[in-house]
């Protein structure tokens, strides 16, 4: 059918599309480099704020983190994938950014905090479906970022790299410059931390309590 | 050995995250397997742990702040110009061009969604670069559709096997962790499991699940 393929078969940016772009940037055509990094704006932004935690300075590492992309690019091997290398610059430089802001201080104390033993999850009724639609209540993403926010930052910094920028364990942990038993251990604390968070809301209604359809749960 | 003892629930919260990364042996996962069954804690757990995933895998819980686009370019197009570089006459004419194109090019795309199947979820992104012709997986009551064995299909038990296209025409929206990673990975026809025994790079890590 031709409606389905208006859907399947119109990709915002194929892989040739951006191994096109990358080469020619690489040979010098740089004004080609916003359509390069644009799919990957928002998680560059993404990633800058899970470690700084403050808008300004996480949109001027993003900006930042992608002026050191353009003038390193030549550096880029095709082998990796272009949207790893830009966010473990960002992440490189957000680093930076809170070692000199911090001067040290707040590093080696937040360094000692590490709980990383058992954890045991409370017991919740189920949370079967996925409640993806509300998603576009403004409520809801903001009681998402609100849980998210509420993590210790070496917790949140690994779910955010691992579940939202889709890193895998071992980009991870190369990105943050921690072991791989680290980043798993954190990412298994994180995920139940953030599910008994959730759950725990969704149990006392405040999903549910959401405008959706009248008599009908979305999920 | 694993399959030497019965699994139990902590065992179970310690291997969670690892079994739903694909990251532990076939014995563990089998058996964590037949604990989810009998177990409606560690079931509810291991629903809530995938709800968490897939709703901050989605990309509508990246927000930025108002003109970040706008100034991420402005910045970028400043340092890509050369100091001192100043507009020739002739190209004047690009900005009403420019303008033009844009204005087309959205209507053209706007047009372009009106005829697109409604999806299940009014708010869903459409299955961009996703072959038509693949073989993926939708399960009873679910509005996700998944890669082949993917970890994040709910109620397994009724799942059944239709064509992308089928499934974006049946208004279902692709599974924010399996389909992005097949994407990413561009291995067109190959199924969750081979995709993750390619991504089983932590496999030198130690596993407390060996030890029960």
């Amino acid at each position: 059918m031709a409606e389905a393929n208006v859907v399947l078969n119109n990709p915002m940016q194929p892989a040739s599309r951006e191994q096109e772009l990358i080469g020619r940037v690489q040979r010098g055509e740089n004004e080609l480099f916003y359509e390069l990094v644009k799919p990957y704006e928002r998680r560059v932004y993404a990633a800058a704020l899970a470690i700084l935690r403050n808008d300004a300075d996480a949109e001027d590492v993003a900006q930042e983190a992608m002026l050191k992309a353009l003038r390193g690019i030549r550096q880029f091997r095709a082998e990796a994938r272009f949207s790893t290398w830009l966010i473990q610059i960002t992440v490189n430089e957000a680093l930076m950014r809170r070692r000199r802001e911090r001067n040290g201080i707040m590093e080696a104390i937040d360094d000692q905090r590490d709980q990383d033993g058992e954890y045991t999850p409370r017991d919740f009724a189920d949370w079967r479906e996925i409640p993806s639609e509300a998603l576009e209540r403004e409520e809801v993403r903001q009681k998402l970022a609100q849980a998210l926010a509420s993590l210790d930052r070496k917790y949140r910094e690994v779910f955010v790299l691992r579940d939202m920028e889709q890193l895998n364990i071992q980009e991870t942990a190369e990105a943050l410059g921690i072991s791989i038993a680290a980043v798993k251990t954190r990412l298994l604390r994180a995920r139940l931390m953030l599910r008994d968070l959730l759950a725990g809301g969704w149990e006392q209604g405040w999903f549910s309590r959401l405008p959706f359809a009248k008599g009908t749960k979305p999920w | 050995m694993v399959n030497d003892k019965p699994v139990n629930c902590e065992l179970v919260w310690r291997e969670i995250s690892n079994y739903l990364e694909g990251d532990i042996d076939a014995t563990l996962h089998s058996a964590m397997d037949g604990h989810f069954r009998t177990c409606s804690r560690c079931r509810s757990v291991l629903e809530g742990t995938q709800n968490v995933i897939q709703l901050f895998g989605d990309e509508r819980m990246i927000e930025v702040p108002s003109g970040y686009s706008r100034r991420l370019e402005r910045r970028l197009t400043q340092s890509v110009r050369a100091p001192g570089r100043s507009w020739s006459p002739w190209s004047a004419w690009l900005v009403p061009v420019a303008a033009l194109l844009l204005i087309t090019g959205g209507v053209r795309i706007a047009s372009s969604r009106t005829v697109a199947h409604p999806l299940l979820s009014e708010h869903a992104q459409p299955a961009h670069g996703i072959p038509s012709d693949m073989v993926v997986v939708v399960s009873a009551g679910a509005k996700e559709f998944h890669v082949r064995g993917c970890e994040f299909i709910h109620n397994k038990d009724n799942e059944r096997t239709l064509t992308a296209k089928e499934a974006v025409q049946q208004g279902y929206v692709p599974c924010v962790r399996c389909m992005r990673k097949y994407l990413l990975t561009a291995n067109a026809g190959r199924t969750a499991l081979e995709l993750e025994a390619d991504s089983q790079i932590d496999s030198e890590e130690p596993r407390s699940g060996g030890g029960g």
